[in-house]
C-alpha cells in the first residue's frame, strides 16, 4: 500500500470510526432506556 | 403520508445507508483522478462533511430562533441536538482535512491558513455551547441562554465560508468560485451524491438522537408520576 493510499484509507476510516462510536453510544443509551422502562413496568405491576 | 411521517427514522436511515454506499462506489469506481492524485478522493467526503457541519449549525440556530420567537415546545432540544451533530461533523472535518493536508502540504495544520483557523474558531465556539448549557440548571433560563448563544455562532459561518475567497494568498484549494464548480461533470455529480449522503446521515442521526431524548424525557415524567 502506497503512502497516498494509506492517507485516503485513514481519512475514510476516521469517518467510519466516528459513525461507529456514535452508534455504540446510542446503543448504550437505548439499553439504559430499556432498563428504566423495565423498572417502571415493575413499579406499575407492584401497584396494580 | 401518515405512515411515512410515523416511520421517518427508518426511511431516512435507509436512504442515508443507500446514498453512502452509492457515494463510495462513485468515488472509487466512477470519478476520475485529477492532478491531486488518489489523495483527491478525500475531498469527496471532507467537503460534504464540512458543508453538513455548517448546515447543522444553521439548523440549530434556526431552531433557537423558533424557540425564542414562538416558544415552541421542543425547539430548544432540537437546537441542542443539531449543534451536537454540528460539533461531531466539525471534528470529522478537522481530522479528514488534516489527513489530506499532511500528504498534500506536508503539515497536519497551518496557522497561516485563514479558512482553517476560522473553522477551528467556529468549532471551538460551538464546543463551548455545551459548557454554557450544562453550567445552567435545566429550565427556561438555560433554554434561552443556549438559544442566544446558538444564534450568535451562526454569524461565524459566512465569515468562515468566505474567508478563503477574501484571502489574497492561499494554498487551500477552491472547489467552487463565481464561475461555478472547478471540476469535471462526473466529479461534480459524485460530489453532489456525497453531499446528499452526508446530509441524509445527519438527518438520520438527528432523528435517532431526538427520538432517544424524547423517550428519556417521557420516562423521567413517568418515574416522577409513579414516585
Amino acid at each position: 500500500m502506497s503512502t497516498e493510499e494509506r492517507y485516503v484509507a485513514a481519512a475514510y476510516l476516521v469517518v467510519f470510526a466516528v459513525v461507529l462510536v456514535y452508534l455504540v453510544v446510542i446503543s448504550a443509551k437505548v439499553a439504559r432506556l430499556e432498563r428504566t422502562l423495565g423498572e417502571l413496568v415493575e413499579k406499575v405491576r407492584e401497584r396494580s | 403520508m401518515e405512515t411515512l411521517r410515523q416511520n421517518r427514522l427508518p426511511v431516512v436511515a435507509a436512504a442515508a445507508a443507500a446514498l453512502i454506499a452509492l457515494a463510495i462506489v462513485l468515488v472509487f469506481f466512477y470519478a476520475p483522478l485529477d492532478e491531486d492524485g488518489l489523495n483527491q478522493k478525500i475531498f469527496y467526503f471532507h467537503v460534504p462533511i464540512a458543508l453538513t457541519a455548517y448546515a447543522c449549525f444553521c439548523w440549530g440556530a434556526w431552531k433557537a430562533i423558533v424557540h425564542l420567537w414562538k416558544g415552541k415546545p421542543g425547539a430548544d432540544l432540537e437546537s441542542y441536538v443539531a449543534i451536537h451533530h454540528g460539533v461531531i461533523f466539525g471534528a470529522m472535518t478537522l481530522v479528514t482535512g488534516s489527513i489530506w493536508a499532511r500528504y498534500r502540504w506536508g503539515h497536519w495544520w497551518l496557522w497561516s491558513e485563514r479558512q482553517l483557523v476560522l473553522f477551528l474558531v467556529l468549532f471551538l465556539f460551538y464546543s463551548a455551547y455545551f459548557m454554557l448549557r450544562f453550567s445552567v440548571e435545566p429550565g427556561p433560563q438555560r433554554a434561552n441562554l443556549s438559544a442566544v448563544y446558538a444564534i450568535f455562532g451562526v454569524v461565524l459561518i459566512p465569515i468562515s465560508f468566505l474567508a478563503i475567497r477574501l484571502a489574497n494568498q492561499y494554498i487551500h484549494p477552491v472547489a467552487f468560485n463565481r464561475h461555478g464548480p472547478q471540476m469535471s461533470g462526473s466529479q461534480f455529480f459524485t460530489f453532489c451524491v456525497c453531499l446528499a449522503a452526508m446530509l441524509a446521515l445527519f438527518a438520520a442521526l438527528y432523528q435517532l438522537e431526538l427520538a432517544g431524548k424524547r423517550v428519556d424525557a417521557r420516562l423521567r415524567e413517568l418515574r416522577e408520576l409513579l414516585t
